[in-house]
């Protein structure tokens, strides 16, 4: 396997794909597949042989579409067309099959790509998301794919491979925000000759966030494709993906993608006849969030309970087994190869003057489209919840964003044009977090949401420190008590004295930002938290107050 | 051979160190005080009590000292107005915890966790207590563990798999649920792996693991072998 032999795959499938006049696109990642995408495709499928069509017209199953609210997507292209259908039932097959020759498109599914919700994205982590077939890996090679890692390790040195990394300024998707190029670079300054490892953290735990997710259905191959180029770059020669179980689609197309990339030689010994060997092996996480920080994940990996430790040392010194270990996130794997393919510094051309490139969100929540988008750094909350979601449905008032899940912080209205980059959402008491987004509108109390992620972070809470483990509960308690109006300013300044314990005690990530969700919403709608704490009522009507059960 | 010196300050104090030694070894070398309940000598620090968190100059975050190690120039601060608020409020989130009633208990005036609320001057818990529902194993014929009293310090843990080698004792749960359990959660009488040596009585802090036949603050334990086995161990014999 060298660079010429991709080169003939990428030929041989276009050929193929050449071959046929009509391309049928079945949406198969998880969101659709629950609305039925499954059987959608069979349909089509069944269709298109049913008319002999089957030289011509090709039914394939690709990954996310991204507008997962208005799923089962089909995409029908033909040459440069593109149709795109929402809500596709499997009755709906006969009419799209038959509309093809015609040139015609069946016009009551038809779902505009103009839309701000497509036109406004950027593309580059989901740039093959939904076109592709992600239990091919031809064809992923066809758009380049696996192009990168040949250039990285058969024309640049490591050191090369790690500036490159460091120009594009990309920095963890996973949510904290180190930059990248800097943990490579300390990776690969760990002691030399040591045994090194790459791990992937697909650990995404967060309420609402499906990024990694999408990701690792939709086109796995780019995450190893990352992955080995990572280990190329510190000197590892063993990687970890490791994903939650409650994702088995994604842990099917991983495991099928890394098989087919070593049977390929893409992935495996002396890649390309160069020296540097890479393997990947999967781990699955058995569903607890705090396997998501990195400390934990590995302690997991060990096969040991997943509790993080104190860092120093961090992983990049002391991780998996004692041995100086990079550990990135998905989306930011998902980055490297088109960074190693154009360059640092066309990635750096993109977004804000310390958030680079792009970020994957997960819109959720009281938003008319709710799905997975891409967004180049520094667009603006108000552009990404009005024209790219479409606003809030049923003509409700907006009343606040929550980024970064039980460790971020809600936004309100003041803040909606608020450049969206790392530093921003520090600044007005959020997160940028791995990417989930939920739109809050005025029919939600605060104090409710607040007490739903501080429920999140108790039941997820591993245990190991005290302030997090009797905090968040003591926090639930206190809120609990809040919002079904039994306490009072006691109570308020309480809740406010432990918030602060709590974020500059706890050992690890969780706890230190649980109190977050809290500390946002008391900072911008403390006058909810009165209402329930001095007047037993809740402004929104959501929560069951002692004066209204009585009443 | 020997390691190289460090100096540091602690609370202003100038102190000098090997550079294998934590903060809190050699705060209590020269008698300065740290509240801490996980740690003990001779079985690996986990930095879980959060009790000896301590202020360093140039860290935003504030760092366990049991298993932070010394650096050249450190400036440590151990007894801020903030560190004391902390320590305290950690504290009482521990005795609201589980149902610590040392009026009817056997570790009575020898318990840690009790000497050390006394010393860090704690008269009352403002938190509400959780009253959880736990249960006491008294399976074993020589000792008994009572989870109402466990402040999961994971000493037992740590001494059972890393002095005794049998690894009886682990963790199970999440959060508040967590609970210390023997084998794979059987009851200790049942348990194939104990060997009965009785270590994880001795450096429980608190009265959740103690010897039968013991009344009202009639428990006390002997912990002097562990830092004899621990030298012995460093010196390979």
């Amino acid at each position: 396997m060298g660079p010429e032999n991709l080169d003939q795959i990428a030929a041989a499938e276009k050929l193929r794909a050449q071959g046929m006049r009509h391309h049928i696109c079945v949406c198969t990642a998880a969101g659709c597949q629950s609305a039925g995408s499954g059987e959608v495709k069979n349909a089509l499928a069944r269709e298109v042989a049913d008319l002999g069509l089957k030289h011509t017209c090709e039914v394939k199953g690709v990954g996310c579409m991204g507008l997962c609210s208005a799923g089962p997507l089909v995409s029908v292209e033909c040459g440069e067309d593109r149709v795109l259908y929402q809500k596709v039932k499997p009755d709906d097959a006969e009419d799209i099959v038959g509309a093809l020759d015609g040139g015609t498109e069946v016009s009551r599914l038809v779902c505009d790509t103009r839309a701000p919700f497509f036109s406004r994205q950027m593309k580059i982590v989901l740039e093959n998301s939904g076109r592709i077939d992600p239990e091919r890996i031809e064809d992923y090679i066809a758009v380049g794919g696996y192009g990168a890692l040949m250039r990285a390790i058969t024309e640049m040195t490591p050191a090369e491979v790690v500036q490159e990394v460091i120009d594009s300024g990309l920095r963890g998707r996973g949510g904290a925000g180190y930059p990248t190029g800097l943990k490579w670079s300390t990776v690969a300054k760990a002691n030399g000759g040591q045994q090194k490892y790459v791990i992937c953290n697909g650990d995404e735990g967060d309420p609402g966030a499906f990024m990694d997710r999408a990701v690792l259905e939709s086109d796995p191959h780019r995450v190893l494709e990352g992955m080995a180029i990572a280990g190329y770059a510190v000197g590892a020669n063993h990687g970890y993906v490791y994903v939650r179980a409650e994702y088995p689609l994604a842990v099917k197309n991983l495991r099928t993608a890394i098989r087919q990339a070593e049977r390929l030689g893409v992935l495996g010994s002396d890649i390309a006849g160069t020296r540097f060997s890479f393997r990947v092996e999967v781990r699955l996480g058995a569903g607890a969030f705090v396997c998501g920080e990195e400390t934990a994940l590995i302690a997991s990996v060990e096969g040991k309970r997943g509790a993080p430790r104190p860092r120093p040392p961090y992983p990049a010194q002391e991780g998996l087994w004692g041995r100086p270990t990079l550990i990135n996130n998905v989306e930011t794997f998902a980055n490297i190869a088109p960074i190693i393919r154009r360059g640092g510094d066309w990635f750096s051309g993109i977004g804000t003057g310390k958030s680079k490139g792009t970020k994957v969100f997960a819109l959720a929540g009281s938003a008319v489209n709710t799905g997975l988008i891409e967004v180049p750094m520094g667009i603006t909350l108000r552009e990404i919840i009005f024209e790219i979601a479409g606003g809030i449905p049923d003509g409700r008032r907006f009343k606040a964003v929550q980024t970064g899940g039980p460790s971020g912080g809600c936004i309100p209205e003041q803040y909606l044009d608020l450049p969206v980059d790392y530093e921003s959402l520090v600044k007005v008491g959020s997160i940028m977090g791995s990417g989930g987004m939920i739109v809050i509108d005025e029919s939600s109390c605060m104090v409710d949401v607040a007490k739903y992620f501080m429920e999140f972070c108790m039941s997820e809470s591993c245990g190991k420190c005290v302030p997090c483990r009797v905090g968040t509960t003591e926090l639930h308690g206190l809120l609990s008590r809040i919002s079904s109006g039994t306490a009072g300013a006691r109570e308020l300044a309480m809740l406010e004295e432990l918030c602060e314990v709590v974020r500059n005690t706890s050992l690890c990530g969780l706890g230190q930002s649980a109190p977050n969700p809290v500390l946002s919403t008391l900072r911008y709608f403390r006058d909810e938290y009165t209402a329930h704490a001095a007047e037993g009522r809740c402004p929104a009507g959501v929560c069951k107050t002692e004066k209204e059960v009585h009443a | 051979m020997s390691a190289p010196i460090k100096t540091l300050s602690i609370d202003g104090r100038d102190v000098s160190a090997t550079a294998e030694q934590t903060v809190l070894d050699v705060a209590t070398e020269n008698g300065i005080f740290i509240p801490a309940l996980c740690h003990l000598d001779g079985i690996t620090p986990v930095g879980a009590c959060r009790l000896c968190l301590v202020e360093v100059q140039g860290s935003s975050k504030l760092l366990p000292a049991c298993i932070t190690r010394v650096e050249e120039g450190m400036r440590v601060t151990t007894d801020s107005e903030r560190l004391a608020r902390y320590r305290r409020s950690v504290m009482e989130l521990l005795l609201a915890e589980r149902n610590h009633i040392c009026s009817v208990c056997v570790s009575n005036g020898n318990c840690e966790l009790q000497a050390l609320a006394q010393r860090l001057g704690i008269t009352h818990v403002r938190y509400p207590y959780l009253f959880p529902k736990h249960s006491v194993d008294a399976s074993h014929e020589r000792f008994v563990a009572d989870h109402n009293r466990c402040i999961l310090c994971a000493r037992c843990v740590r001494v059972c798999d890393e002095v005794e080698g049998a690894h009886t004792w682990d963790i199970m749960g999440r959060g508040v649920d967590c609970r210390v359990i023997t084998d794979l959660s059987q009851p200790w009488g049942e348990s194939e792996t104990c060997t009965g040596c009785g270590k994880c009585v001795q450096v429980c802090p608190t009265g959740a693991l103690v010897e039968k036949g013991k009344s009202v603050a009639e428990m006390s334990k002997r912990r002097q072998f562990l830092p004899y086995l621990a030298m012995m161990r460093g010196r390979n014999q």
